[in-house]
């Protein structure tokens, strides 16, 4: 009886009022019309054949992409050969984990994914806070779609390109930072940027920054365009400037948006891809430039530890998912909608 | 009172108007640079000094590039992964969306659990690497398109516009007698061409900026993609400098150029057809970005 229930309940949830009344109806009357209904069930999904047609193959390609590999984590528990495959390999435990925990150059890497993260987070939301303020100001539509063009711009170009761009920058031969730097007095011999350790984190959110700035404002600048027009009038009444509107009117109005998208973003810290460090690192600055990734990839590919690589990985997947669920269940929490 | 405001609220617009001009400035001068560079005579930009202008202008670079057969070869493959590949996206992801956007659906609650839930989970690199390469899929084409057909992300923009279609639409169409195929491609899309160009412009900018697919799985040489090869030159000339490996010296095209021409001019020829196609759609990406996010 209870398992019944429970399955005319799906249905109800799926099919909507109309079967939900046959479901009432069959309650009721509690004879063999469970089997109509199954039925009934296959029926529609069977007319529903085109939309299946639509749908289930690709989305089952995104499966098969998304969710068989985690298949692959068995290997972290082993010691994984190529020859032998996942079957033959023979189980370790939790070998790798405890090797991974001892491993100094795990907590190097490790700190430099989280440190990268972070500083990305904070100033691409300041950022984007910042430029869709003063872009809302601007008076003249024309200046103000010329702006944002250009400010997209670096979003669409590769990371490849970017790099390239980077390293020209700061090139030591004539690159522009150095000649100006040199004009300016500041330093009396151009410095090789890309080559000093400690410079690295910072060349990394200078580039996130400035690649991604112009793009994070779209939505900001698109709750701006909601705020109440009424407030405005008020605060001109009262005597309000441009600046002064910009601080206690537009800046509040952005503030639920953005406290929701940073704790949202925050849930991704760990999860980042390689592609800016592995393109912008060089092996000088090694110790300031590889990620968990790219640990993971030297690991397996050049030493061949495949299974160490896993670990690695795994250990991302699982804090990333743990990360994202927590903070997902803070946004609840305090009340705002969420992703999940 | 009232012009102590005024004077205030203009030297605020001169103020913000000078910042974001510069801020303008400062994202359009390395493209620029890269332009002027790239246009210049590949010893001469050794001197220094070109900025906005080449200063001793010539096409070569350009002539040397597209001349260099396996430098046309990438350019041609990435060309055609990005045509090839954003058509088969945009047509899956379309199909997708409708169907999940479809109340009656059965599968609709289903599925849109798989394809949420995707954007948190994940194996990581090594995993989906060595399942790619046992599914047979390293050192093919294929490999470029399949297994990003389609992404949450894209669906969930595309899924959000066809919501917030008038919901008496696709009941005429039925009422009409049009099946579902006929419904997506006779009604459905015509009216969604905005958010469609949106995710065309996505995707193919995806494809076409790609190359760690390359990267990862396919080592052949004639599956080499354009990025790939300028990241290539990119890796060499940043290793040589800081006394790494030089592995580039067996690099032809090296002999004629120098790597800052050559990757100047190669990042000018990946950039320049995204930055005559995006301006045209930034009303409908704007409008596409902001629907789905707002859904969120």
């Amino acid at each position: 009886m209870n398992r019944r229930r429970k399955s005319i309940r799906t249905i109800t949830n799926e099919e909507g009022i109309n079967i939900e009344q046959t479901a009432a109806k069959a309650i009721k009357t509690d004879a063999g019309l469970k089997n109509n209904l199954r039925k009934k069930k296959w029926k529609t999904l069977a007319q529903q054949y085109q939309l299946i047609l639509m749908s289930v193959p690709f989305v089952g390609i995104l499966a098969l992409f998304s969710y068989l590999p985690l298949w692959g984590w068995i290997m972290a528990f082993q010691k994984y050969s190529i020859g032998k495959g996942i079957f033959g390999s023979e189980f370790v435990g939790f070998d790798q984990f405890v090797k991974l925990f001892n491993d100094d150059w795990f907590y190097t890497v490790l700190r430099n994914t989280l440190a990268m993260s972070l500083m990305h987070l904070i100033t691409s939301f300041a950022g984007a806070i910042g430029l869709a303020l003063f872009l809302n100001e601007v008076r003249s539509r024309l200046f103000k779609r010329t702006i944002q063009t250009i400010t997209y711009i670096p979003h669409f170009v590769s990371w490849v390109v970017i790099a390239s761009i980077v390293t020209l920058v700061l090139s030591p031969d004539f690159g522009p930072l150095n000649e100006l730097l040199i004009w300016l007095g500041i330093v009396d011999e151009p410095i090789f940027f890309l080559s000093k350790e400690k410079w690295f984190w910072v060349i990394h959110t200078m580039a996130g920054f400035w690649k991604e700035l112009g793009w994070s404002t779209i939505i900001y600048l698109a709750v701006l365009a909601g705020v109440d027009p009424a407030l405005y009038e008020a605060a001109d009444v009262d005597g309000a400037g441009r600046f002064r509107k910009m601080i206690h009117i537009s800046l509040p109005g952005l503030m639920p948006t953005a406290s929701i998208l940073l704790i949202l973003n925050t849930g991704y810290l760990i999860a980042t891809g390689y592609e800016s460090q592995m393109l912008l690192g060089n092996n000088l600055v090694m110790e300031y430039s590889q990620v968990l990734d790219l640990y993971a990839l030297n690991y397996s590919m050049q030493i061949g530890d495949y299974s160490y690589g896993v670990a690695i990985s795994m250990f991302k997947s699982v804090v990333s998912i743990v990360l994202v669920l927590l903070v997902n269940s803070w946004a609840k929490r305090i009340g705002q909608s969420t992703v999940l | 009172m009232r012009s102590r405001t005024k004077v205030g609220d203009s030297i605020f617009n001169v103020f913000n108007n000078t910042l974001l001009l510069l801020l303008g400035i400062a994202t359009l001068y390395p493209f620029l640079n890269l332009l002027a560079v790239s246009l210049n005579q590949s010893l001469d930009t050794m001197r220094g000094g070109i900025y906005l202008w080449p200063r001793d202008f010539t096409l070569d670079n350009y002539r040397l590039i597209f001349s260099n057969d396996r430098l046309f070869d990438s350019a041609a493959l990435s060309v055609l992964r990005t045509l090839i590949g954003t058509g088969l996206s945009v047509i899956c992801t379309i199909m997708v969306a409708y169907a999940l956007s479809r109340r009656e659906y059965m599968l609709r609650k289903s599925l849109n659990a798989i394809i949420v839930v995707s954007m948190y989970v994940n194996g990581g690199i090594i995993p989906i690497y060595l399942m790619i390469k046992n599914l047979g899929l390293t050192n093919t084409f294929a490999v470029y398109i399949i297994p990003g057909l389609i992404g949450a992300f894209n669906v969930m923009i595309m899924r959000s516009y066809f919501d917030q279609l008038p919901d008496g639409l696709v009941e005429s169409a039925k009422l009409d007698g049009a099946n579902e195929w006929q419904t997506l491609f006779r009604v459905v899309m015509p009216i969604s061409l905005p958010v469609i160009a949106t995710i065309t412009l996505f995707i193919s900018v995806g494809h076409w900026n790609s190359w760690t697919d390359n990267f990862l799985y396919n080592s052949k040489e004639s599956l080499t993609l354009l990025q790939y090869q300028l990241m290539q030159i990119l890796m060499q000339t940043t290793e040589q400098v800081s006394g790494g490996i030089g592995s580039g010296t067996d690099d032809a095209i090296l002999n004629f150029t120098t790597p800052q021409s050559i990757r100047a001019t190669m990042s000018m020829v990946v950039t320049l057809p995204i930055l005559f196609v995006y301006p045209f759609l930034q009303k409908y990406f704007i409008k596409g970005m902001t629907l789905g996010a707002m859904k969120e």
